[in-house]
C-alpha cells in the first residue's frame, strides 16, 4: 500500500488503540486497586455513548450547547453515576471471592442492558459530528483523513497525560498506586480507603463514559457495543497485565495494530487475531507483560 | 450413594418418565432442552464446583460439539450415532485440551478472563469464517442412525435419549468425584498449595478436570444439535457461558444436584419472566429480571438453592453480615 | 556419622532488589533436628520454601537424598521424600480428620484413572492414615470436621499431614505458633520421637523450645545465616545476642 494508506491504517490504529485504552484503564485500576473483576465496566461504555446520543437534543433545548457541553453535562453525570454505583452496589463487592463478583456484575450488565432498552430502545442510532470537527485533513493528493478521528485520538491523548500526571506526580496518585500494588498496607497506613475507592471507581466508570461518548459520532449507538468492548478490554487487562496502566497502554495499541492492520490484511481472520495474540503472549508470560502499579 | 442422593435420582427418573406421557409436545419439548442445560451445568460444575476453576468459556466446549456433529453430517449421506457423537465429543475435548494447557498457566482473574477469551475466539472463528458457515446458522442435514432402522429424530426418541445421556453423565460424574481424582480435586479447590506440597501434580489434574468438563459440554452441545436440527453462532456466545455458570450458582455449588436443579430453575425463570401473561409488554425485557435475580441471588443465596436446605434446617437467618464494606480509617 | 539427607548449598532468592535469602548454607541429618531462628523478616519462610520447590532459586543447589533437585518442582521432591508443613493452618476445614490424612497419604498411591474406585475405600491411604493419626494421638478424633478442632489440635494435624506421606526429611514452619504451654510440649515430646527416623527442619520463634530440642541451631539475620552450630555455641555466640538483644539464657 502507498504511504499515505499506510498513515491512514496507523492513525486509525492509534486511535483505536488509545479509546480502548480510556476503557481498559479504568478496568485495570478498579481491579488492581479493589479487587474487583467488573463485567459491567462495558456498559459504562455504553452508556457514554448513549448519554450523548440522549442528552444532545435535551442539552440543545435546555442550556442551548453543542457537543462540547453536552461532553461535559455527560462527564459529570457519570461521575454521579459511578459514585452512586460504587456506594449502592460495588462496595459490597470488596470482600467477595472472584466468582461471586463475576455473577453480581454479569447480573448487572443484563440489568443495564434492559433499562437502557426501555428507556431509548434497542435501535441503532447515529450522533452527529459537531460542524467545527466535521472537516477533513488533506492527506497528499487524494487522500484525506477525518479531523474527528484525530480529535478523539487528541482528546485520549490528553486524558491519558491526565491521568499520568495524576498517578505519578500527585500524593493521590501515589495513593492509588500503592493501593493497587498492596491493598492492606495501604490501609493499615492510615489512608481514607473507603473515599479513595469511591473517587477511583467514579473516576474509571467517567473516562470509561467519556471514551463512548466521543467514540459515539464513529462508531454508532447500537445495544452490543459496551460487550464488545469489554471483552477486548480483557484481552487488553490479560496481555497488559492487571494493576498497571502501563500495559494497559501499550496493550492497547498493540491490539489497535493488530486489529487495524488485520483487517486491512487478513480480512477473514481479523475478529480471531488479537485472541491469537493474546495465546502466544500467555505462551510466553503468564501474567502479562508488565506488573501491577506500573 | 448417599440416602439423599438416591432419592433425589429416583424422584427425578420418575418425573422424567411420567411427564411426557401426560403432557404436550410443548412440554416435552421445554424438558428435552431443559435436560440438555442440566448435562451443559453438570460440565461446569465439575469444574467450578469441584476443583473451583471458574471458567467463562464453557460455551465454546457446547458450540463446538453442536457445530461438528453438522457440519459432519452434511458432509456425508447418513451418519451413524456411534462416530457421531464421539467425534463430536472429541472436537469438544480437543479445544478444551488446547484451552486447558494455555489457560492453567494463569491463575484467579486471568483464568477467568482468558477463558472468556479463548471462548471469543472459537466464536468469531465460527462466525466469520466460512467453517462454521456463517451468521445465519446451519441446519443439520441428517439425524443420525442409532442402529438398524432407528433413527435418533422424533422428540419422545430424542427426550428418553437425552434423558438416558443425563443419568449416564450423573453416573459418571457422581463416580468421579467420590474417587481418587475427584478427592484430589476437592483438595485442590481448597488449597492447592498445599496438595502439590504432598506431592500431587495439580496442574494436570486441573487439565484433566477440564478436558472432561469441555468432553462433558460437547456432550450437551451434540444433543441440542440434534434436537432443534439447526445451530447459530450465538450458542457460542459468552452469553450461554454466563448462563450456564448462572444456573449452578443457583442450584448450589459443589453438589451434582445443585446443577440439575440450577439448570430446571433457570428454565422455570426464563419462562416465568417471558411470560406475556405475568409480564405484559415487559416479557421482552426479560433478562432484566434474571438480572436481578441472580444478582439477588449471589447477594442473598450463596449457597444456592441447594444450600437453601442446610440453611433452613439451621433456621432462617440470613447473613447480612455478609455485606461487609472496606474499614474505615480517616487521614 | 549421620545419613546427610538434605543440603542447601549457596541458596539466594532475590526479590527485585531486595535480597530474602542471601547465600544460605544449611545441611538436614537424619536423626537430627535443625532449628532455623531469627528475627522477623529474617527469611526463614523463604528458606524453607525455596527447599521444598514452591518458590525459584535466584542461585545456589538443594540436594535431596543425593541427588540435585534444584529445578524439580514442589511435588516431585515431596515424592522423593520432602515434607512441609506451613506456618499458617493449610489443613482441609470442611473434612474429617480422617479425610485430612487420608488426602495426603493418596498422594503416595495416585491413580487417578480408577474413577470407579472411591477413594475412601483406597485401603493404601487409609492405613496410612491410620497409622499416622494413632501415632499423633489423633485417632481419637478422627471423625470430627477439622475446622472444629482446636487451634492446637489443628497444627498437629498439620504435622500429621505432613508425616502421611512418609517423607524422610520434615520442614516444619513453626509449628508451635499459638501453642499453650502444655500443647508445646506435646509437640516437642512428638518431635523427639520423630527424630529417631526423619531429618527435622524446624523454623520456629519460641526459644525456650528451640533450645530444648534442636541439635543444631542456625541464626538468619535479614536473610543471611550469621551463626551455626550447638545449641550452647549460639548461646555464647556474641553475634547472636547482638542480634537479639535479650535471647532466653
Amino acid at each position: 500500500m502507498d504511504f499515505f494508506t499506510l498513515l491512514i491504517q496507523v492513525l486509525n490504529a492509534v486511535q483505536y488503540g488509545l479509546l480502548l485504552f480510556l476503557v481498559a484503564a479504568g478496568l485495570t485500576l478498579i481491579f488492581g486497586m479493589m479487587g474487583i473483576i467488573n463485567l459491567a465496566h462495558g456498559s459504562f461504555y455504553m452508556i457514554g455513548a448513549y448519554l450523548s446520543f440522549g442528552l444532545a437534543p435535551i442539552v440543545g433545548q435546555t442550556i442551548g450547547g453543542g457537543f462540547l457541553v453536552t461532553l461535559v453535562v455527560g462527564l459529570i453525570f457519570a461521575i454521579f453515576l459511578g459514585y452512586l454505583l460504587e456506594w449502592l452496589f460495588y462496595s459490597y463487592l470488596y470482600e467477595r471471592d472472584h466468582l461471586q463478583q463475576v455473577l453480581m456484575t454479569y447480573g448487572l450488565i443484563l440489568v443495564f442492558e434492559e433499562i437502557r432498552s426501555l428507556l431509548l430502545g434497542d435501535d441503532v442510532h447515529s450522533v452527529a459530528i459537531p460542524d467545527w470537527l466535521s472537516a477533513s485533513i488533506q492527506l497528499g493528493d487524494i487522500m484525506t483523513y477525518p479531523t474527528y478521528r484525530l480529535f478523539i485520538s487528541g482528546m485520549c491523548l490528553l486524558l491519558a497525560a491526565a491521568m499520568l500526571i495524576v498517578l505519578t506526580k500527585t500524593r493521590l496518585g501515589m495513593m492509588i498506586r500503592a493501593g493497587s500494588v498492596n491493598r492492606e498496607m495501604t490501609q493499615s497506613l492510615g489512608v481514607n480507603i473507603q473515599f479513595l475507592y469511591r473517587l477511583v471507581f467514579a473516576a474509571g466508570v467517567a473516562i470509561a463514559a467519556f471514551a463512548g461518548m466521543i467514540a459515539a459520532p464513529v462508531t454508532s449507538v447500537y445495544p452490543g457495543m459496551g460487550q464488545n468492548i469489554l471483552i477486548i478490554c480483557f484481552v487488553v487487562v490479560v496481555i497488559g497485565g492487571i494493576g498497571s496502566i502501563r500495559g494497559a497502554l501499550i496493550a492497547s495499541l498493540l491490539i489497535g495494530f493488530v486489529d487495524t492492520f488485520g483487517k486491512v490484511l487478513l480480512p477473514n481472520v481479523a475478529g480471531v487475531l488479537m485472541y491469537v495474540l493474546m495465546a502466544t503472549i500467555l505462551l510466553w508470560k503468564p501474567s502479562g507483560l508488565f506488573k501491577a502499579g506500573s | 450413594m448417599k440416602k439423599s442422593q438416591l432419592f433425589f435420582l429416583l424422584i427425578l427418573a420418575s418425573i422424567l418418565v411420567f411427564l411426557p406421557q401426560i403432557s404436550s409436545e410443548y412440554v416435552t419439548d421445554w424438558l428435552t432442552k431443559t435436560m440438555i442445560f442440566a448435562i451443559f451445568a453438570l460440565s461446569l460444575e465439575l469444574l467450578v464446583g469441584q476443583t473451583g476453576l471458574v471458567c467463562f468459556g464453557q460455551s465454546a466446549f457446547f458450540g463446538i460439539g453442536a457445530y461438528t456433529a453438522v457440519l459432519f453430517s452434511a458432509k456425508v449421506d447418513h451418519t451413524y450415532l456411534g462416530y457421531l457423537l464421539p467425534l463430536a465429543i472429541f472436537a469438544a475435548a480437543l479445544y478444551a485440551l488446547i484451552v486447558g494447557a494455555l489457560s492453567l498457566r494463569t491463575k484467579g482473574v486471568y483464568f477467568i478472563m482468558v477463558t472468556l477469551a479463548f471462548a471469543q475466539m472459537a466464536y468469531y472463528v465460527i462466525h466469520d469464517t466460512p467453517l462454521g458457515g456463517g451468521t445465519d446458522g446451519i441446519y443439520l442435514y441428517s439425524k443420525p442412525i442409532i442402529f438398524g432402522d432407528l433413527v435418533l429424530e422424533g422428540s419422545i426418541c430424542i427426550y428418553f435419549f437425552t434423558a438416558i445421556s443425563l443419568f449416564l453423565v450423573l453416573g459418571f460424574l457422581g463416580l468421579l468425584s467420590s474417587s481418587r481424582f475427584g478427592r484430589a480435586l476437592i483438595g485442590i479447590k481448597i488449597n492447592e498449595l498445599r496438595m502439590r506440597a504432598m506431592g500431587f501434580e495439580t496442574y494436570w489434574y486441573k487439565l484433566a478436570a477440564f478436558v472432561i468438563s469441555g468432553a462433558i459440554a460437547g456432550i450437551a452441545g451434540f444433543l441440542f444439535a440434534m434436537k432443534d436440527g439447526f445451530v447459530n453462532p450465538e450458542i457460542l456466545s459468552w452469553h450461554v457461558s454466563g448462563t450456564v455458570l448462572m444456573m449452578i450458582i443457583l442450584g448450589g455449588l459443589g453438589h451434582l444436584r445443585g446443577a440439575v436443579i440450577g439448570a430446571f430453575t433457570y428454565a422455570l425463570l426464563e419462562e416465568i419472566f417471558r411470560s406475556e401473561i405475568i409480564f405484559g409488554s415487559f416479557s421482552k425485557n426479560w433478562h432484566l429480571g434474571l438480572g436481578l435475580t441472580l444478582i439477588l441471588s449471589v447477594a442473598l443465596l450463596p449457597k444456592g438453592l441447594f444450600g437453601m436446605r442446610d440453611q433452613l434446617l439451621r433456621g432462617l437467618s440470613l447473613d447480612l453480615g455478609n455485606f461487609k464494606k472496606p474499614p474505615k480509617t480517616k487521614l | 556419622m549421620n545419613q546427610l539427607l538434605l543440603r542447601g548449598k549457596n541458596l539466594s532468592r532475590q526479590w527485585g532488589g531486595l535480597l530474602a535469602v542471601n547465600q544460605v548454607n544449611i545441611e538436614i541429618f537424619l536423626g537430627k533436628i535443625h532449628a532455623v531462628i531469627g528475627t522477623n523478616g529474617a527469611g526463614k519462610s523463604t528458606l524453607i520454601n525455596l527447599l521444598a520447590g514452591e518458590i525459584p532459586l535466584s542461585s545456589g543447589s538443594v540436594e535431596l537424598l543425593e541427588q540435585d533437585v534444584s529445578v524439580w518442582s514442589e511435588p516431585r521432591r515431596a515424592h522423593l521424600g520432602l515434607g512441609k508443613s506451613f506456618q499458617k493452618n493449610t489443613i482441609f476445614p470442611d473434612l474429617s480428620v480422617f479425610e485430612n490424612c487420608r488426602l495426603a497419604a493418596q498422594a503416595r498411591y495416585q491413580r487417578p484413572w480408577k474413577f470407579w474406585e472411591t477413594g475412601e475405600s483406597c485401603t493404601h491411604s487409609r492405613t496410612q492414615a491410620q497409622k499416622v493419626l494413632l501415632k499423633t494421638g489423633l485417632h481419637v478424633l478422627s471423625e470430627k470436621k477439622a475446622g472444629l478442632l482446636s487451634h492446637g489440635q489443628k497444627r498437629q494435624l498439620e504435622v500429621a499431614m505432613c508425616l502421611a506421606t512418609n517423607p524422610k526429611v520434615l520442614l516444619l514452619d513453626e509449628p508451635l505458633a499459638g501453642m499453650g504451654a502444655e500443647e508445646t510440649n506435646r509437640m516437642l515430646n512428638f518431635l523427639n520421637e520423630l527424630r529417631a527416623e526423619h531429618g527435622i527442619l524446624l523454623v520456629e520463634h519460641d526459644m525456650d523450645a528451640v533450645f530444648k530440642v534442636a541439635d543444631v541451631i542456625t541464626v538468619m539475620v535479614n536473610g543471611a545465616v550469621i551463626a551455626c552450630g550447638t545449641p550452647s555455641e549460639i548461646k555464647d555466640n556474641n553475634d547472636v545476642q547482638i542480634a537479639y538483644l535479650g535471647v532466653a539464657s
